[in-house]
């Protein structure tokens, strides 16, 4: 029989036992690779970004706007190949519960700064740039709310009124698109900046934050300095940072998720080390008379150690497997169950490597103590048990 | 029979400390499982209670039509003036309501913090609002006056610290409470000094009323929208504070039950564990008292009430841990309609941490009864053997 054969049948000399410590195992590494998923989707914001985007916003306060003449000075900065701009309109549709982004935004380098998105269909962004009240939405957008191509949608303007007076805002739907195929956390619904230049009472010669794109990522910082220290002593001065920066960012102000999965699983972890540790050694000692008799067999010291401690890796391992393997059936059908709690989230292979060393080491540790007590044994104190 | 419970639980109880490794193993594992539970929702129960303390029913919120935000409306000092002389109204403040970028202390965040520009009536509106440290903003002076919570929760708002808000420098005067609502997550400064940094003119973003009575908000409501000078609706404080509670509490509320299920699983497999080495450990002890006449219900009973004890014992450490770590712990999170900071303290209730222990009483029931029922059907001859 093979070390690891004996070091299964002995984890199965007592199946209760062993099945119902196995199985509060599995419960923690699910719970982790759950909780690490959830975590992950949490901090990556909002987005699927690129780091050779920057986003330049007002230094003070999110509620403030940028020139429009700001524009050319980003351009003239040596490493930027384009720019383009958004702006928080506000605005309700329907029923202020129905919620998301909706920006004015230029058609032509919008689209050409963002590649990600695959708008469709092939006349969109034509038409989405000849035509005034014309919009291009999410696909998520289109599918909540049943809207099609062609669609008028109304939109009550809450932070922008019309210069007429009126505070009814239309738009007709000409396109769709998606970041890379994927559902996104932050559904956009972008319209003509044009037409919200020319028909807002106010705010037509601003933008609420420029997207940079630079040559080369590698030059992301600096060029963030640059353009920070053009405007620092005009009277809007900015704050610029690559995409992903500012989503994380954005999404630690919800909160800290990463701090509050870490309080979790130090509760979880601390506690399946007593219940397995302890498991551990009621097993060693029942087993003392045996591993005396291995050892009058010529069994070396050093064999039963490792056989003691194989033991306890051994089970925290299948555990975690299991729990890794049970993370990942559910977590699909879960996420689609709790989409729009926590947005979209999914298992990737680095959490269930994570989860498998952890396991290991947690294995390591439990069987520390009770290895070297059976390394230790003296045969003849041991038989006389 | 009880006589017999009575005799062999207080004999299991006594046994206790003799199985102590095994033992802890169900007060932990449901001390964590409780903890976890009512930690993360303690969390909701703060940012609701925040939130719900803050609104009043009796006073009003004029916010523009179709927004349920006080930082989209624009009312001018006409409007103003109109609305304060309206029937029903007792005082009336104008606030504009924007938020400063100002670094969340212990992380490198940028966070919405609520700036709010307040007039002197805006006190008499609120009379829960006092000065705990230092003294309120002089009008017309670069003074602004910190929420406690606030003060705690993001960098460079101590007395004496100075803010720099675009050409502007603001001077922190004072701290203060306000009945731990949400506005002691607020920076208050006056109107004219944020309308001139925010570049507002003379407009207001919002305006707070105290009315004569909470019948009067509806009554100001219908005659808002029925005057074709107004764009605006009145609501009471207390139902907009409450609808924004609502959202991120019960996403809270379902993340920390979701956290809280998983885990009570693994815990039930670890009480099983507990419990059935203890029946094991008593084989031959239960066998015994069997011959000797003990009925099988009481060793049922006896078993549950052990494990009840120990799961109990572990709600209560669970429940007390998390209260002594996290009972009134200050964080902070995006409203999500305005996306500025709400500041709230993690509340550890009594009815969550009665909550808790029901759960633990309710983990150790089924974590007894399965290996209850098995010592009660060891057969004698066998058992007594010690197999």
């Amino acid at each position: 029989m093979s070390l690891v054969g004996l070091m299964w049948a002995n984890l199965f000399r007592k199946p209760t036992r062993t099945v119902l410590t196995l199985a509060s195992v599995t419960v923690a590494f699910l719970l982790f690779v759950l909780l690490r998923s959830i975590s992950a989707a949490f901090d990556s914001g909002l987005a699927v970004t690129a780091t050779e985007r920057l986003i330049v916003v007002p230094k003070y306060s999110q509620v403030d706007d940028l020139p429009y003449a700001q524009k050319q000075q980003i351009l003239s900065i040596d490493g930027v190949n384009g720019i383009t701009h958004t702006s928080w309109f506000g605005g309700t549709y329907q029923d202020p519960k129905n919620f998301f982004a909706k920006f004015p935004v230029d058609p032509l380098s919008y689209f050409d700064l963002h590649p990600e998105l695959d708008l469709e269909p092939a006349d969109a962004l034509q038409r989405f740039a000849r035509e005034r009240t014309a919009a291009v939405v999410d696909r998520g957008l289109m599918e909540t709310y049943q809207w099609r191509i062609g669609d008028v949608i109304p939109i009550q303007g809450t932070i922008y009124g019309k210069a007429d007076g009126t505070r009814l805002w239309e738009f007709q739907i000409v396109g769709q698109f998606s970041e890379y195929g994927e559902s996104s956390n932050f559904p956009l619904f972008l319209f003509h900046y044009e037409y919200f230049k020319e028909a807002a009472a106010f705010g037509g010669d601003s933008v609420g934050n420029w997207i940079v794109r630079l040559d080369v990522p590698d030059r992301a910082d600096e060029i963030a300095q640059k353009i920070d220290a053009l405007f620092e002593n005009s009277s809007d001065p900015t704050k610029t940072a690559t995409e992903d920066e500012f989503n994380r960012q954005f999404a630690r102000q919800l909160g800290d998720m990463g701090f509050i999965t870490t309080v979790i699983m130090s509760a979880v972890f601390f506690t399946i080390v007593l219940l397995t540790g302890n498991t551990m050694s009621q097993a060693l000692r029942e087993r003392i008379p045996e591993l005396a008799v291995l050892k009058t067999l010529g069994f070396p010291d050093g064999i039963v150690f490792v056989m003691v401690l194989g033991e306890a890796i051994l089970l925290c391992l299948v555990g975690g497997v299991i729990g890794v393997g049970l993370a990942f059936s559910i977590s699909r059908g879960l996420a689609e169950a709790l989409e729009g709690i926590f947005g979209s989230f999914t298992a990737t292979p680095v959490f269930a490597v994570e989860a498998i060393v952890l396991s290991a080491v947690i294995g390591l540790i439990i069987g520390l103590i009770p290895a070297l007590n059976a390394q230790r044994l003296a045969i003849a104190d041991a038989l006389r048990r | 029979m009880l006589g017999q419970i009575k005799e062999i639980t207080v004999m299991n109880i006594r046994n206790l400390p003799s199985r102590l490794g095994s033992s802890s193993v169900i007060v932990v594992g449901i001390a964590g499982v409780v903890g976890v539970l009512v930690g993360l929702l303690s969390m909701a129960a703060g940012f609701t209670d925040a939130l719900e303390s803050a609104g009043r029913a009796d006073r009003a919120l004029i916010m523009r039509d179709g927004t349920s935000s006080e930082m989209n409306g624009f009312l001018s000092v006409e409007q103003r003036a109109i609305i304060r002389a309206m029937e029903g109204v007792v005082h009336a403040s104008g606030e504009i309501y924007v938020v400063a970028a100002i670094q969340k202390i212990g992380t490198d965040v940028d966070a919405n913090v609520v700036v709010r520009g307040v007039e002197q009536a805006s006190f008499q509106v609120r009379p829960e609002v006092k000065i705990v440290t230092g003294r309120s903003f002089e009008s017309g002076r670069a003074e602004i006056i910190v929420g406690q919570r606030a003060a705690v929760q993001f960098e460079g708002l101590n007395v004496g610290d100075q803010l720099p808000v675009r050409d502007q420098t603001w001077t922190v005067v004072g701290h203060f409470s306000a009945g731990g609502s949400a506005y002691e997550g607020e920076i208050w400064a006056d109107l004219a000094n944020v309308q001139s940094a925010y570049r507002r003119g003379g407009g207001s973003s919002t305006m707070r009323l105290q009315m004569e009575s909470a019948e009067a908000v509806a009554a100001l409501d219908a005659r808002l929208k029925s005057d074709p000078r107004f764009d605006l609706t009145a609501r009471s404080e207390k139902k907009h504070y409450a609808s924004q509670a609502e959202q991120r509490a019960s996403l809270i509320n379902s993340f920390g039950q979701a956290v809280g299920i998983i885990m009570a699983i693994g815990a039930v497999f670890a009480a099983l564990n507990t419990m059935y080495s203890a029946v094991s450990a008593r084989t031959v002890e239960i066998a015994t008292l069997r011959a000797l006449g003990f009925g099988g219900l009481p060793v049922v009973v006896s078993v549950m009430i052990e494990a009840v004890v120990l799961a109990l014992l572990g709600g209560v450490l669970g429940g007390t841990l998390v209260w002594l770590a996290f009972d009134g712990y200050t964080a902070s999170t995006l409203n999500n309609v305005s996306f500025s900071q709400v500041v709230f303290d993690f509340a550890v209730t009594p009815e969550l941490l009665q909550m808790g222990i029901t759960w633990a009483l309710v983990l150790g029931i089924v974590g007894g009864l399965f290996p209850a029922i098995r010592a009660s059907r060891l057969p004698i001859t066998i058992a007594l053997r010690g197999e």
